[in-house]
């Protein structure tokens, strides 16, 4: 039986080569995606801007227009229509009163019935109503978490590792993140608390990638002592490749299968998550990897020893014992 | 490496065993599972709000309300306390007891008593939290003015206890509108949780909820004349409180201050129609003292009107036509039945110790519901059968032992969610897909490695020995990263996001277990037995 082979054997890409381009690239995408983020700014859903979403469904297809002066016409303030995973759903929002807590809660009742008389056929399918200080409160988490996920997987791989190494992964992971808000702002889907989950997600699964080619990197350097960095990071990404693109092609599989016949609810969570890996499978190429050639990463950080995993591997290291 | 002592291999059948087994309920309809033999297992996996259906509703104690009970009762306590006790303590005498910033302050008229007032307030206060703080802060001005700060730590600690006995009140009510199995806990200081599977239109749950239930009867100051009400000035001992349903079309009425008695001494509460008019209306049943009082009461002031106010507000104030000696009354005030109803409840469960607001909802309907769960499920198996075909089609035989430990992974995934109970969410669901996709990870590296190797011309049994060793580091590595995001992730998030955290946790453990521990058992096996002088992979 021949078996498929994505990646030939032998390759020799010379990655590293490309590094200076690829970085700026890298960091203007950065720039790009944090200044989109800061101007056009996200699409806040209700868990953190608070307010309430509702979900409807039609017996037929409506006019979106038509349903959001409709809701309009209920006097709770300005309503977001949308079409919602098809033509006979729609997803409205609304802001937060400004009577507070308590009219928001009379705000959504108003809103329920208000729909329901103007459209005896609609069912209303979902009701989230979340309070200003409570979508403040999650929105405070949601940024504390997904920066302390960040430092904490930085710190791991500094103490499995080496310091350029941490630094490395954490530049890789903001890169990541950075592209995945710019994505939310230019599509203006919604970015709500899954998409958070999501962003850890991609957190811990972009790593994966970067501490694969990392460890062989590791491997390599004990091996090759007189080996120029450069080669070494190129030999090191080579020899992982097939494996870099056969774990990204199952995820993906698995991803766009959630995309196409998953529920519309997790729509952006999935595509959150399916960019992530796309983006996190480059940069632990171009957004960690060079790093180890900038901060001089040097063969003697790790000397050689006979074998097992986790062993002492760090005997001689230039002051990055913690 | 390759070896696998029998007893090893028979630990690993076991469990695995085990967990399939417990797979197998969550994967039945209800039926099939009741019919089981008893040592079947039957826990299943429990289904999220957004799978299930239902209403989520969080309530917070309204700090506002709070603060205003406390200051109320302080002002009680100074007026009781200074008045003194006869024959144990001296009347105290003070003017001038007012409220401005949140704080009480008022004079007292001998500036030579001051201490003596200080002292009694301050044997009043309580300690607050573990610094050693105190409910009140008391501060004398001026030398005969003295000011009383409600302390953030006494407010704190009014809250904590408030919310114990909050919880529980809300728990009666939950229970009393007839729904099955409410959870309801408390959350974070001055919070509760309450959901209720199924309920997919959650306003009665609501109006019972937002009704704190204070009941109160008061005489009606009958000296108040209508321009200092309209003006808001009520006679001493008075105060003016709304009256929406006033018949003489004025929004308030003046009442006064003396509760003659309060919902806290009633047995019962029934919604029931009045003789007279067939509305709707609530009847009470007082206890052994609050008759007592009841009748004593309406004894002295027979031809008087009273008032019955509820949370601050006059439902209605007849006129007590004769002594009522039973103990029994009936609440009136353009009541429906359901409000009627919905009252006797909240009645019946107790006054809540504070206002509670609704400061989220999430509701779904169960038909939402079920379609999440049928197109996730969809795509869960979809998302399987492709990647069990794209192992085969790239690593042949080995391709087939990463499928079964794939396999096994979905089954032991599902067997663990249902041994603890754990909640299955629509995040969850992708989190499920995505290990699926994820779970061969190890296994690609693991193969990867093994091609490696045998590329550089190292025997079968050492090219797989050397593959399963070397990708074990990377694979230790990469999926401890991955438990940290989902340790935050379960920090952070709420309930749907908590399911995610969990399914990814156990699926990163089990996936390591399989896709290295078992599939290295299949593979040693078959090198055993087969001894090939040649790898094809």
């Amino acid at each position: 039986m021949r078996l498929l082979k994505l990646v030939p054997d032998d390759t020799n890409i010379a990655f590293l080569k490309w590094r200076n381009v690829a970085m700026a690239i890298g960091v203007s995408m950065i720039i790009a995606s944090l200044a989109l983020t800061f101007v056009r700014g996200l699409n806040m859903g209700v868990d953190f801007v608070g307010g309430q979403s509702t979900r409807v469904e039609f017996s037929k297809p409506v006019d979106i227009t038509d349903v959001r002066n409709k809701a309009d016409a209920i006097g709770i303030g300005e309503a977001t229509v949308q079409e919602f995973g098809s033509a006979n759903e729609v997803l409205i929002r609304t802001p937060v009163p400004k009577g507070g807590d308590d009219s928001a809660n009379a705000a959504a009742d108003k809103l329920r019935a208000g729909i329901l008389k103007a459209y005896p056929d609609a069912k209303v399918g979902s009701v989230d109503t979340v309070s200003g200080k409570v979508s403040g409160e999650l929105l405070q988490t949601g940024a504390l978490s997904l920066a302390l996920a960040m430092l904490a997987i930085s710190i791991y791989i500094w103490f499995r590792f080496e310091w350029q190494f941490g630094a490395g992964a954490l530049f890789a992971l903001f890169h990541d993140v950075s592209l995945t808000f710019g994505f939310f702002a230019l599509t203006q889907l919604e970015f709500n608390l899954n998409i958070v989950a999501a962003l850890l997600t991609i957190i811990g699964y972009s790593l994966n990638d970067t501490i694969v080619v990392f460890d062989r990197i590791r491997e390599n350097l004990k091996k090759y002592r007189k080996m120029d960095m450069t080669a070494l990071l190129d030999l090191s990404v080579n020899e992982t490749l097939a494996r870099t693109v056969m774990t990204s092609l199952t995820m993906i599989i698995a991803l766009v299968a959630l995309l196409i016949w998953g529920p519309a609810v997790i729509f952006g969570f999935t595509a959150a998550m399916l960019l992530g890996l796309f983006v996190g499978t480059y940069s632990s190429v171009y957004m960690a990897a060079p790093w180890l050639i900038w901060l001089h990463v040097k063969s003697d950080s790790f000397v050689p020893v006979d074998g097992g995993i986790g062993t002492a591997e760090r005997v001689a290291d230039d002051g990055a014992r913690v | 490496m390759l070896e696998f002592p029998r007893w090893k291999v028979i630990g690993i059948t076991l469990l695995l065993i085990f967990g399939i087994l417990l797979a197998v309920p969550s994967m039945l309809p209800d039926k099939v599972v009741t019919a089981f033999p008893s040592w079947m297992p039957s826990e299943r996996i429990n289904l999220g709000l957004d799978l299930a259906g239902g209403s989520h509703i969080m309530l917070e104690a309204d700090i506002n309300d709070v603060r205003k009970q406390r200051l109320d009762s302080m002002e009680k306590t100074i007026r009781t306390v200074l008045r003194g006790e006869r024959g144990k303590s001296e009347n105290i005498a003070i003017g001038g007891l007012s409220r401005a910033n949140g704080k009480l302050s008022f004079m007292v008229r001998d500036a030579t008593k001051v201490d003596e007032a200080r002292e009694r307030l301050n044997n009043q206060t309580k300690g607050a939290g573990l610094s050693g703080e105190r409910d009140w802060d008391i501060e004398v001005r001026d030398s005969t003015r003295i000011i009383m700060t409600p302390t953030e730590a006494g407010t704190r600690n009014f809250i904590d206890n408030a919310m114990e006995a909050a919880r529980d009140i809300v728990d009666r009510r939950v229970n009393a509108l007839g729904t099955r199995e409410p959870t309801i806990v408390r959350q974070g200081d001055d919070r509760i949780v309450v959901q209720v599977p199924g309920l997919s239109d959650p306003q009665a749950l609501k109006d019972l909820l937002g009704q704190t239930a204070r009941l109160e009867f008061k005489m009606v100051e009958l000296n108040a004349n209508p321009q200092d009400l309209a003006k808001g000035i009520a006679p001493v001992g008075s105060e003016i409180v709304p009256y929406p349903g006033n018949p003489t079309g004025e929004p308030v009425i003046a009442v006064k201050r003396q509760v003659l008695i309060s919902g806290d001494q009633l047995v019962d509460a029934q919604q029931q129609f009045d003789q007279q008019d067939n509305q709707p209306v609530v009847s009470i049943r007082f206890d052994a003292q609050g008759s007592n009082i009841f009748a004593r009461t309406t004894q002295q002031n027979v031809g008087k009107p009273f008032a019955m106010l509820l949370d601050g507000k006059v439902l209605s104030a007849p006129n007590i036509n004769e002594p009522i000696l039973g103990g029994q009354a009936q609440i009136s005030g353009n009541f429906t039945v359901e409000s009627a109803n919905a009252l006797a409840i909240s009645l019946r469960s107790g006054s809540l110790p504070v206002k509670l607001k609704v400061v989220e909802e999430r509701t779904v309907k169960p038909e939402l519901g079920q379609d999440s769960i049928d197109k996730g499920a969809l795509a869960a198996i979809i998302a399987t059968m492709a990647v069990l075909i794209f192992m085969i089609v790239t690593y042949g035989r080995f391709g087939v032992y990463a499928d079964a430990a794939l396999i096994i992974n979905i089954l032991l995934i599902l067997g663990i969610m249902a041994l603890f109970n754990a909640t299955l969410t629509l995040p969850g669901i992708a989190g499920f897909v995505l290990t699926i996709g994820a779970a061969v990870d190890a296994n690609v590296l693991i193969n990867e490695r093994i091609r490696e190797e045998v590329k550089r011309g190292r025997r079968p049994i050492d090219a797989v020995q050397v593959g399963y060793k070397e990708a074990s580091r990377a694979i230790f590595d990469a999926n401890i990263t991955n438990v940290i995001a989902a340790a935050l992730m379960f920090w952070f998030g709420t309930g749907p996001i908590k399911g995610f955290a969990v399914v990814l946790t156990i699926g990163i453990v089990t996936s390591v277990f399989t896709a290295v521990t078992v599939s290295r058992m299949f593979v040693a096996g078959w090198l055993r037995s087969a001894r090939p002088s040649k790898l094809v992979i």
